[in-house]
């Protein structure tokens, strides 16, 4: 630090950082990504992963989930600069660690094998709700959902059946139970 | 069937709805349509500059001069991009501008035409929010919120591009209608729990300081009004920000003058050793705070703020009041003098050690300076200027350096919006054109701008502005020919190595002054210096100032950043002692 050729201040002391998930619901217009994202990386945050889709056509509004990691005030920075966004609705912000919520990515593997080894991964995949979306006798698509450190897991363990492709969503995330985030 | 208006007409429409009454800009391409209907609305009346950064500024000098929006209009491409600036410097400080830029047709857009650039990408980190507009049935409502965007809440610039072809196109005008709430951003979110709690604060500090800031300004007239009553009423000193100067009289026995990097060596230790800091509308900027760690350690924080992201976002504080400064301010005046009658009187023995020992800070006289009969040292340039002029209804402009800070701490200001400077973007070549659009919204006060040689030359051109328009504007140039503040850290932090800061071929100013058709005049020594003001402020044309100064004066009190507010460089005598060495060098 003493080396900093910064023209400003020190650093201050470094709280520890935690992962959130921050649940953006804006208008969906044009650029309004742009802003969400932009406003990321123009402050300096952190994205770890993204998933964007319309979730009401009636009133055009997409949610947008994202996956950060920050100190207690870094995350609160963000929520308070995403809530000054005009076409942001409103924020949630959930620990990953938060037992009320439910947090899911979807990952679509490509397997180019023989059948033993094929079904060797369809059972290696049974914990994640795996689905066979195309199969032929050399290859298969197989769609799981799981929480991100899994599939990292899986995506590494899998190679020995031949995976060749992996394709993933950004993590989307809802509450447990009755309620809804107003 | 209803009236069909052309974009363009519409544009005019939404802007006398508004009650603009004066635009800044510069035509172009993508904007002919626009500048083509301006013959059909004589209550808006456009000022052409020379530069779309101008436009900007000036645009900024008339905001914050009047607290109404500014507005520009520029066309596409190198239009748009010249007016970044200014734009960012707009957001930086909280001044409302509405940038109104021409696009290429829309189906242009994409293919690299001619003049074209990604305007709204360009520009989406330095407005709170901007609008491409694809339909010009769109157009009347975006207008309409776009001033209100940039007129509620923390003000700031927006923008909204045109199109050509929509400047063509037609469409009904619906007029504004004040009802819709933006996404239901409220902005007073407080409880008379807070007030109750600051009350209690109040009633138990005994050192404590109050520390405002442009908040209060664009609060409007009335908070600062209610700010000085409940200073009065608390009998608490008070120290200001660069950009909150003016809130409260400079020459009033509680001020302590300005706080932060070049701030009084009383207002910063006060900072320091104070137990109560009520933070109103200032946003504990990094030239303020000094070291973060060190910041203020003993105090109980309060931050009154319009913007919730701002709190906490340096400094933690202890009390968060979101809301408008006049409104906290009223709601706690009226509790206040409800629960704490005769409060000054009962607490003065309570606060009086904490006086005492500002009293001894004040007696270190750290504005101080060497003066000399030979060279006229600029701090005695902006004291004579104060002095000339104090009388007069004044309005300052600034550029952004040492005759800045110099002006910041020996002008004195005693109204809200007679101070004009760049202060978060720190942007040379603010003040000239600032000064233009301050005489616009005031024609008959005394204009200046306060500036450096450098700083000025950026925007020189913007006084063939104020010859068009016979805008009386003075100036001053404090002629050192070098960047000044560049030059003081190079020789306080960088061995004297004085790297490209001196200019060694500077023009002529007076012949300057004559060649764009206005009046040149120059000071040279500390014995002409009155005569050379009172002949500037006697001519009622643009005036160009040359202030002969010390070459070498260095701005003081300075606190190196990376240090807290208790280790404060005084003037020359004091620094022998104190020189700063290794560790410290990176830190400025």
């Amino acid at each position: 630090m003493a080396n900093s050729k910064s023209a400003y201040s020190f650093a201050g002391k470094k709280q520890k950082s935690d992962t959130h998930i921050i649940v953006v619901w804006v208008d969906n217009e044009a650029g309004v990504l742009a802003r969400v994202v932009g406003l990321f990386s123009g402050r300096g945050y952190n994205i770890e992963s993204l998933a964007v889709a319309e979730v009401d056509q009636k009133q055009n509004i997409s949610r947008i989930t994202i996956v950060t990691t920050g100190t207690p005030q870094v995350v609160n920075q963000i929520k308070l600069q995403l809530k000054k966004l005009v076409p942001v609705h409103k924020v949630a912000d959930f620990k990953r660690e938060d037992k009320n919520v439910i947090f899911k990515e979807m990952a679509l593997f490509k397997f180019v094998a023989n059948n033993g080894k094929l079904n060797k991964a369809f059972e290696a995949c049974k914990d994640f709700n795996p689905v066979i979306l195309d199969k032929t006798n050399k290859s298969n698509v197989i769609q799981i959902t799981a929480l991100r450190r899994e599939i990292d897991t899986m995506s590494k363990n899998l190679k020995k059946f031949g995976l060749v492709s992996v394709s993933r969503t950004g993590a989307v995330a809802m509450t447990r139970g009755s309620e809804i985030f107003k | 069937m209803p009236k069909l208006y052309s974009g363009a007409e519409i544009v005019f429409k939404c802007l006398e709805d508004q009650n603009v009454s004066h635009i800044f800009g510069y035509p172009g391409g993508a904007v002919l349509p626009i500048y083509d209907e301006l013959k059909n609305f004589n209550s808006i009346k456009h000022i052409l500059v020379r530069h779309e950064q101008g436009a900007g500024h000036a645009a900024e000098g008339y905001a914050r001069s009047t607290g109404k929006p500014g507005v520009l209009l520029v066309t596409s491409g190198p239009g748009a991009t010249n007016a970044v600036t200014a734009l960012t410097d707009a957001y930086m400080d909280s001044v409302p501008l509405v940038c109104i830029t021409g696009q290429v047709p829309t189906h242009l857009i994409g293919t690299d035409a001619f003049q074209e650039c990604d305007t709204t990408g360009i520009t989406r980190p330095c407005t709170k929010h901007n609008w491409l507009v694809k339909d010009v049935n769109d157009l009347a409502e975006i207008m309409h919120k776009a001033f209100e965007v940039a007129t509620t809440g923390r003000p700031g610039p927006v923008l909204v591009d045109i199109p050509k072809d929509i400047q063509f196109q037609k469409a009904k005008y619906k007029n504004y209608k004040n009802n819709k709430k933006l996404n239901g951003k409220s902005h007073d979110n407080y409880s008379q729990k807070n007030i109750d709690e600051l009350i209690n604060l109040i009633s138990k500090a005994k050192k404590p300081i109050f520390y405002t800031g442009g908040g209060v300004i664009n609060s409007g007239t009335k908070a600062s009004e209610l700010l000085r009553e409940l200073v009065y009423a608390t009998g608490f000193p008070i120290t200001s920000t660069l950009q909150g100067l003016g809130c409260f009289p400079a020459d009033d026995n509680q001020f302590l003058g300005m706080l932060g990097m070049h701030g009084t060596y009383e207002a910063n230790n006060a900072m320091y050793s104070c137990d109560l800091m009520i933070n109103v509308g200032a946003r504990f900027d990094d030239r303020i705070t000094g070291k973060i760690d060190e910041f203020s350690p003993k105090s109980k924080k309060v931050h009154i703020d319009i913007d919730p992201s701002s709190i906490n976002k340096n400094v933690k504080v202890d009390l968060a009041i979101v809301g408008d400064i006049k409104s906290v301010l009223m709601t706690t005046l009226k509790t206040f003098k409800k629960s704490k009658k005769n409060f000054s009187k009962s607490n003065k023995s309570q606060i009086s050690n904490w006086w005492e020992q500002i009293q001894k800070w004040r007696s270190k006289r750290s504005l101080d300076y060497i003066g000399s009969e030979e060279t006229i040292k600029p701090q005695y340039a902006i004291e004579r200027l104060y002095e000339l002029t104090k009388d007069k209804d004044t309005y300052i402009t600034t550029e952004v350096g040492q005759h800045q800070m110099w002006a910041a701490q020996h002008y004195k200001f005693n109204k809200p919006n007679r101070w004009m400077t760049s202060g978060g973007l720190g942007t040379m070549g603010y003040g000239l054109p600032a000064a233009v659009g301050v005489q616009i919204a005031h024609p008959k006060k005394l204009v200046i701008d306060i500036a450096g040689e450098a700083s000025v030359l950026m925007t020189m051109q913007e006084m063939s502005t104020a010859v068009q328009y016979n805008l009386p504007i003075k100036i001053f140039i404090l002629n050192n020919e070098y960047m000044g503040m560049v030059r003081q850290w190079q020789e306080l932090l960088h061995d004297k190595n004085y790297s490209e800061s001196y200019t060694a071929a500077l023009p002529d100013f007076v012949k300057m002054a004559q060649a764009y058709g206005c009046v040149g005049i120059r000071a040279k020594t500390p014995e002409e210096l009155d005569d050379k003001i009172i002949e500037m402020l006697n001519t009622d044309r643009p005036v160009i100032f040359d202030c002969l100064v010390d070459k070498e004066e260095n701005c003081f009190p300075m606190i190196p950043s990376g240090k807290p507010h208790n280790q404060m460089l005084l003037g020359p005598k004091d620094q022998k002692e104190k020189k700063i060495t290794g560790k410290g060098r990176t830190l400025v």
